[in-house]
């Protein structure tokens, strides 16, 4: 069985302030250390021997950061150490952003899901990851906190690289929020995998807002998974179906323009040919189906 | 360095000085000598390792034991009473739902998690909840079958 090789002292900080002071205190030691909240991720990595820090900060009895808040107006706030499990069983997120439903549904299995976090996904930064394209499709902002105070940045811009995001050493990310879906909007989300559950080969989310008359899209995010180093936006394919009254034939179209931008890369499960055909494929069905929710909205 | 981990572990307080690094389910077999959980994938891709953590549950290969620190947890061996199984383990039983038995411990786990949530799951909740549990005898059927039957079990038992 494999154990984790290298050892690490194990930190528990009790409140949001304290765990701020000791990152800070960390980083200006140069210590190498993780921040750690359910740890779904993380863990089967120092597993695996591919991260090996000398201490971890657990997070996860920061209780003050386990919340749900919906608000009609401002949108729903999601506080960092709330559980995939959370999201997927409450009535106000089945009822106002289904889709959050959906992608939890593909986030590998129960277990995880009771006991990984959302936010702790996000930062993870993994390219397959089901959280990102979806955050970034619902505009979503994210709020970090340090010592020297907080501040915030779009869903899209967050992920900088494979494994890589703009939190700096001594930062948590303390809340996502994600904003009121705008009317006469539908929004999607889909992803292949092997099975339910795994990593994806390739996903897809897309909101489709139309306008009054419920005829032409008014604004379009298709948002790209597992085909790059972060989750991406296919602005070429936006720019196919905004402003036109949306056909089968358009999002044909927008498919293969989005297949195009997309950079996959070979794996042992697909080849980087396969995973763009599937990129087309996906923008076409996810697509459909935003655009019929958007209707119906 | 080790650390001292505090929890409780079917019903029982423990506390144990450990290398931080050593995972929930290593601790629980190899420190505690409760091998019922059993360690498989090792990966977190199989959930034979489940065990229950403040009613939820967990998967104790991807759980690092330190992070039980104050919590409680349930393993397979703290199910029956005595020499009575619990209504889950008979029903496993009764309706063929083990073969070689290495995946029993976590399905039985999980399935006690779902009850306890929701006495009556429909075939569809079981197939979502359980859908991260790998039975090599592809008995899946006869374990559905089994959770359906415990359900009317711990009813009867009210």
């Amino acid at each position: 069985m494999k154990t984790i090789v290298n050892g690490f002292e194990y930190f528990s900080p009790k409140t949001l302030e304290e765990a701020l002071k000791m990152l800070s205190q960390y980083d200006s030691e140069e210590k190498e250390f993780k921040v750690i909240a359910g740890g779904q991720s993380l863990n089967l990595m120092m597993k695996q021997g591919i991260l090996m820090p000398e201490c971890l900060v657990s997070i996860k009895g920061l209780s003050e950061l386990d919340y749900l808040n919906y608000d009609a107006k401002e949108g729903l706030k999601i506080g960092a150490l709330t559980t995939h499990r959370a999201i997927e069983t409450s009535d106000e997120i089945q009822k106002n952003f289904k889709v959050l439903v959906e992608m939890e549904h593909n986030v590998s299995s129960t277990e995880t899901r009771n006991y990984g976090t959302l936010a702790g996904n996000f930062c993870h930064g993994d390219p397959g990851g089901d959280p990102a394209p979806v955050l970034v499709a619902l505009n979503a902002i994210i709020k970090m906190a340090s010592v020297k105070g907080e501040r915030t940045v779009p869903a899209e811009e967050f992920t900088l690289d494979y494994y890589e995001t703009v939190l700096g050493h001594d930062e948590l990310l303390t809340e996502i929020q994600i904003p009121v879906i705008p009317p006469n909007t539908g929004v999607y989300y889909t992803k292949y995998s092997q099975i339910l559950g795994d990593f994806a080969l390739a996903s897809a989310a897309v909101s489709i807002t139309l306008d009054d008359k419920k005829e032409k899209c008014t604004d379009v995010r298709i948002v790209l998974g597992s085909v790059g180093s972060t989750a991406m936006r296919a602005k070429k394919a936006e720019e196919i179906l905004k402003g036109k009254k949306i056909t089968d034939e358009l999002l044909v179209q927008a498919g293969q323009a989005a297949s195009e931008e997309s950079d996959p890369t070979d794996s042992v499960e697909a080849s980087e040919e396969y995973k763009r055909e599937l990129v087309g494929v996906l923008v076409k069905r996810v697509g459909k189906e935003a655009l019929e929710r958007a209707k119906k909205a | 360095m080790k650390q001292i981990l505090q929890f409780t572990v079917n019903g029982e307080p423990r506390e144990l000085l450990i290398d931080p690094k050593k995972f929930l389910v290593e601790v629980l077999r190899e420190d505690l000598g409760l091998t019922g959980t059993h360690w498989a994938c090792d990966t977190g891709a199989c959930c034979c390792c489940t065990v229950i953590m403040d009613g939820k549950a967990v998967k104790s290969c991807s759980i690092l034991a330190m992070q039980a620190n104050g919590r409680e947890v349930t393993t397979i061996e703290g199910l029956a009473d005595g020499p009575n199984l619990h209504p889950i383990q008979q029903a496993f039983i009764d309706n063929w739902a083990l073969q070689c038995g290495f995946c029993s411990s976590g399905q039985i786990m999980a399935a006690k998690a779902l009850l306890d949530e929701n006495p009556s799951p429909t075939r569809e909740d079981i197939q979502l909840q359980m859908d991260g549990h790998l039975c090599r005898c592809t008995g899946f059927n006869m374990i559905q079958e089994a959770i359906l039957d415990a359900a009317e079990r711990l009813k009867g038992q009210k």
